[in-house]
């Protein structure tokens, strides 16, 4: 007889955020549930425009966007602590607005422009300013969870209370990266918490031929700590679970491993029109919005008004139309300036990480 | 001043700094409780305590990327590769992520990576490389090469000190067998200087690492026919010392390049390129490369002497280039 394996759930699965007394109870008052509110609109509202611009030719290369994945990146950055620090991915953008990027200078970014984060040195979401805590990624996905690591790493060895926030989509959790970081957290109890953006594809990649398991947060067991599967459409659970999970690493309880199950509710990039994905899938992903769950919820719980959801949308769009206006105006990168920081001169290190 | 080995000098420049700076940790495969594979830091642990002195799992990309995210919060992390063979598993996050972090995202990366490297001893292909010219190509590294004792340990403090990620390479074949007087006291060697290992009139050796005493000893015979050759110790390979070179060619108008790293695009070819470039209104013979052949170093004594320049090798070099 041959054995069958039959893959068991290992890691934790929360459940999801019913009441605003629930809410209240891990830590956010209603000011809170509508700042939350109004970074998802930005983080799509930031894509969406840079999709209209790429369309019109203004982007060069290739544009990605998180469009469905608003939840995840926004719940967890908004469980950081300002001395934390995290390393986030191009499905990641809500972590940058929730830390404060300005917009205007993610789409000068975008268009290659002088005042993008990287002066038009590296695209798309390929930035990140230290002075909010943020590394920027590059484009081989899991390279940044040892990097994450080895913040932490210094946290624990400076006896600091800071926590290290490595992102990666299931896709690289494939990778080696991934492998060697957890290990190495794992073994140092180290005070980093990995959040897996597991959005069910990677480009055209389906989950069942990435991972054997049935999570990628079962393999936490493995590395010695805690997995947690999470419903990534549900900002306040999201939220909820990473506020556990980064509070725990703070007080010295090392790793958790945070599985968000979310959406790529476009193509891997605007050019590929996901073909592969199964068109009852896009139309279950169009219910589960989060943007569009979490206003529900706001309206149920939170008694959100109309007045209260458009002085929001308002405020959010002549933000992001100034903001591209200003970017428009930023110059492009001067050639002339290609050859310099290769090499890092002693006062470069007079930066916030380096205090 | 006191007379040490070329590895009790790297010692006491990673413990000069160690104790100097409480930034600098060293992370690696055994360096705490065994003091290393070569014992370059035996006793470290007692002194610095398990969280300056790390012992890492057999994981050399999570070593180099958790080295670049230390630095980046303000440590000065020394990683050890336990040989420079091993490097190949941490290319990824040297050359993608640590390199370019400053250039592209403004961020630097002040790490030290130090890799045992070099052959001589039968190490076979996974024990003996010299991976230096790989890394010589990427923008944002820094590689040096120390050949001497006092190299040894100020090439080391200066390259912690360095806001960049420097790349260490620490000959194997010298550590014990090597002894020189070195500066009790902290002091450093700038990156980018050569080091005139020999002066000489009739022709240049440009070359660093085990292959400065192969040099110097062939330089020794020649001088019994009469010939006076000049040894330049490049010590640094990225950024390299390309005047002290041009300097040393303009006076001898021959050049010989000597590495231990396979042939073809060696960094000799570099060398010779810009010596052809800038200087070849100057030479009296084309300039000749003397390295290894393009194979994997091989196990084997006999076959391993094949494989490494010996001084015979540089001697028939050097003659010919005499003679031309």
């Amino acid at each position: 007889m041959a054995l069958e394996f039959r893959p068991v759930a290992v890691a934790r699965e929360a459940e999801p955020v019913g009441s605003l007394h629930e809410v209240r109870e891990a830590g956010l008052d209603r000011e809170d549930l509508l700042g939350i509110y109004r970074n998802m609109l930005i983080t799509r509202g930031v894509e969406e425009r840079g999709h209209i611009l790429y369309r019109q030719g203004k982007i060069p290369g290739s544009f990605y966007t998180g469009r469905g994945n608003e939840a995840s990146s926004v719940g967890v950055a908004t469980a950081m602590g300002s001395d934390d620090v995290g390393t986030p991915l191009h499905r990641d953008m809500g972590v940058h607005i929730t830390r404060g990027v300005d917009p205007w200078r993610i789409f000068a970014q975008f268009m290659g422009r002088a005042d993008g984060p990287t002066k038009g040195r590296d695209g798309n979401v390929h930035m990140a300013d230290p002075n909010l805590g943020l590394i920027a990624m590059v484009s081989h996905l899991p390279a940044m969870l040892p990097v994450a690591v080895g913040a932490a790493l210094a946290f624990r060895i400076r006896e600091e209370p800071r926590v290290a926030l490595a992102w990666f989509g299931e896709g690289a959790s494939a990778r080696g990266d991934t492998h060697e970081g957890m290990t190495l957290a794992g073994t140092r109890k180290l005070p980093v918490v990995f959040v897996c953006d597991n959005n069910q594809w990677a480009y055209s990649t389906p989950t069942h031929l990435e991972f054997a398991t049935e999570h990628v947060a079962d393999r936490a067991q493995a590395y010695g700590f805690e997995g947690v599967v999470v419903d990534g459409t549900d900002v306040l659970a999201v939220y909820r679970e990473a506020k556990r999970a980064i509070d725990k690493a703070r007080a010295g309880g090392g790793p958790t491993l945070l599985e968000c199950l979310t959406l790529r509710m476009e193509g891997h990039a605007v050019h590929d029109d996901a073909f592969y994905v199964p068109k009852v899938m896009f139309e279950k992903w169009a219910e589960s919005d989060p943007i569009e769950r979490f206003r529900s919820w706001l309206r149920a719980n939170a008694d959100m008004t109309d007045e209260e959801e458009d002085e929001i949308s308002t405020g959010v769009k002549k933000l992001l139309n100034d903001a591209l206006k200003r970017a428009e105006d930023s110059p492009m990168p001067d050639p002339a300036d290609l050859l310099s920081g290769v090499y890092a001169s002693v006062e470069d290190l007079d930066t916030p990480h380096h205090k | 001043m006191a007379e040490l080995t070329y590895l009790q000098a790297i010692s006491d420049g990673l413990r000069t700094e160690m104790r100097r700076d409480k930034r600098v940790f060293l992370i690696g495969e055994d360096v705490g409780v065994y003091g290393g594979a070569f014992k370059v830091s035996l006793g470290f642990q007692e002194e610095f305590g398990p969280w300056r002195v790390i012992d890492a799992p057999l994981a050399e990309t999570a070593i180099m990327g958790a080295c670049t995210g230390a630095s980046m919060m303000g440590l000065r992390p020394v990683a050890e590769m336990q040989f420079a063979d091993f490097v190949s598993c941490a290319w990824d996050h040297l050359v993608t992520v640590a390199a370019k972090q400053r250039w592209r995202a403004g961020t630097p990366v002040p790490i030290v990576l130090r890799l045992p490297s070099g052959g001589g001893f039968s190490g076979g292909p996974f024990h003996s490389q010299n991976p230096e010219s790989s890394f010589a190509h990427i923008p944002g590294l820094k590689c040096v090469c120390p050949a001497t004792p006092e190299d040894a340990k100020g090439l080391l403090i200066s390259a912690i000190e360095d806001p960049n990620p420097v790349l260490y390479f620490e000959h194997k074949h010298l550590y014990r067998r090597i002894k020189g007087e070195v500066p009790e006291e902290r002091y450093t060697v700038p990156i980018g200087k050569a080091r005139t290992h020999r002066e000489g009139s009739d022709l240049t050796v440009i070359t660093w690492g085990a292959m400065v005493y192969t040099a110097d000893e062939a330089a020794q015979q020649l001088d019994g026919d009469g010939v006076s050759v000049e040894v330049v110790d490049l010590r640094s390979i990225m950024p390299w010392d390309k005047a002290a070179v041009l300097e040393s060619v303009r006076k001898t108008s021959k050049a010989l390049v000597l590495h231990e790293d396979n042939r073809t695009g060696g960094f000799g070819a570099e060398i010779a390129a810009t010596i052809a470039e800038e200087a070849f209104e100057d030479l009296d013979a084309p300039v000749r490369r003397i390295a290894a052949p393009d194979t994997p170093v091989p196990f084997s004594p006999p076959l391993e002497k094949a494989f490494i320049p010996q001084v015979d090798d540089v001697v028939a070099g050097l003659r010919e280039l005499a003679e031309y």
